[in-house]
């Protein structure tokens, strides 16, 4: 369906903003992405999310929706035929909402720890990054996906971030399919379905933005 | 309509803490019956460490034997599964609004209004300023309505019952005026509307006992 008025302010490597173009694309809504550069916010962003001045921002007919998982929220409530992607059930639902609330608290920050960090640090970050991915990993157990047998909000809301996992490897000198091999296979089934596969950028091009801004701000 | 019979809720929380009072007003604005235990922080019991095992904190809310951590989450959980008086609007829109509020509270202004009151002299300039801009913010999302629901309450009121009702008290002891009637005369009267709600006023923890607590705990 052609969707004259939804309109996507992204920023290529954010995590956040893959999310909402595989909830999009999950749901085969076409949209305009403008992208915005950080040294220069356009004035629709700071006008449609003056609160927190970030993106992703889904502007819908005119109205704006803030905070990723919210938009991918309000996207699946917006546009509810199938895929649904969150379940149906009230308590899978709930837990669902709980992950994605986890990988908010954790996952970015150290994620961005690894790929930043330096000198003795560095192994504490790693540390971290790897019991925190340990811990998505108990949670997805056997399971195809976190929702289980289909694709859903928990998986939107962490594949993204391995887009970033070359890049972490690269600075964190280590290896996660070692450490987490549930967790990489999962990627790679995640990365077979359409949506995702165009949402997310090649490693190696997020490795060259992650080192152009270590460059620009002298953590080398 | 109250919970059906044999499907136990309990609720394991702590009295002075606003996250946990946030569960509680939910189930009592649905009037739902349950089973409240008080945790001991010091001392944490075998259900917290079982139920909340990632984060071994409250609230924790246990239905039919299904454990649910996070207050905001337990409080869409509490509004999907019981539907009277609902706490979130029917429109996929409005919605995205409140959860965009609620969330800003818990990532942005319950942790500037709580820096403010409990900041030392030498940060303690700039913690006011943001805690004011917070409020001020706060009350820009308010616009003219009565409670952030509208006519009744619901999902941001409930998650603003921090600024609602422990605000007065820790500024009180901080030596603070921060949310007054003179700086912001629309919140004011919300949290005087709030504070008198005949199921929140009933369901709120006694003013001179949180005094005390949080007096003790400034003293330290």
């Amino acid at each position: 369906m052609a969707e004259a008025n939804v309109v996507l302010l992204d920023f290529w490597p954010s995590s956040y903003g893959m999310r909402v173009k595989i909830a999009l694309a999950e749901k085969g809504i076409t949209y305009e992405c403008k992208q915005e550069d950080f040294q220069a916010k356009s004035s629709l962003l700071l006008e449609t999310n003056p609160v927190h001045k970030m993106i992703p921002v889904l502007i819908h007919n005119g109205k704006p929706i803030c905070e990723s998982l919210n938009i991918v929220q309000y996207i699946d409530e917006a546009w509810n035929h199938k895929p649904s992607l969150l379940p149906s059930d009230l308590y899978k639902r709930s837990q669902a909402r709980f992950w994605g609330d986890y990988i908010d608290k954790n996952v970015y920050n150290s994620v961005k720890r690894v790929w930043t960090g330096k000198g003795k640090e560095q192994e504490e970050h790693n540390k971290q990054f790897i019991e925190c991915l340990k811990t998505l990993e108990d949670e997805l157990a056997n399971k195809p996906y976190f929702g289980g047998e289909d694709f859903g909000y928990v998986d939107v809301a962490l594949v993204p971030f391995t887009s970033w996992f070359y890049t972490v490897e690269t600075f964190g000198k280590l290896s996660i399919e070692e450490e987490c091999p549930k967790l990489v296979a999962w990627a790679k089934r995640c990365m077979q379905k359409d949506s995702v596969a165009t949402s997310l950028p090649h490693p190696h091009k997020i490795y060259a933005f992650a080192l152009q801004y270590k460059q620009r701000h002298g953590l080398e | 309509m109250a919970s059906e019979h044999g499907e136990e809720v309990k609720v394991l929380g702590k009295w002075s803490s606003p996250f946990s009072n946030r569960v509680v007003l939910s189930l009592k604005l649905k009037g739902v019956a349950y089973k409240y235990s008080e945790e001991d922080f010091a001392n944490k019991s075998d259900d917290l460490l079982k139920y909340n095992p990632i984060h071994k904190k409250v609230p924790v809310l246990i239905h039919k034997g299904n454990p649910l951590p996070e207050s905001l989450v337990i409080v869409e959980y509490i509004d999907d599964t019981w539907t009277n008086n609902p706490l979130l609007p029917q429109d996929p829109y409005e919605r995205a609004l409140a959860r965009f509020w609620s969330k800003t509270l818990d990532d942005k202004i319950l942790p500037a209004l709580w820096n403010a009151c409990w900041s030392d002299e030498k940060g303690r300039d700039k913690a006011v300023e943001e805690a004011l801009e917070a409020l001020k913010i706060l009350q820009e999302a308010l616009k003219d309505k009565r409670f952030f629901g509208g006519e009744t309450i619901g999902l941001v009121d409930i998650a603003a019952n921090f600024i609602g009702y422990w605000v007065a008290i820790l500024q009180e002891i901080a030596g603070l005026e921060l949310l007054t009637i003179e700086k912001f005369p629309k919140l004011y009267k919300w949290s005087q509307e709030f504070v008198n709600h005949p199921v929140i006023k009933e369901s709120l923890p006694p003013r001179d006992k949180l005094f005390a607590f949080f007096k003790a705990s400034a003293s330290k």
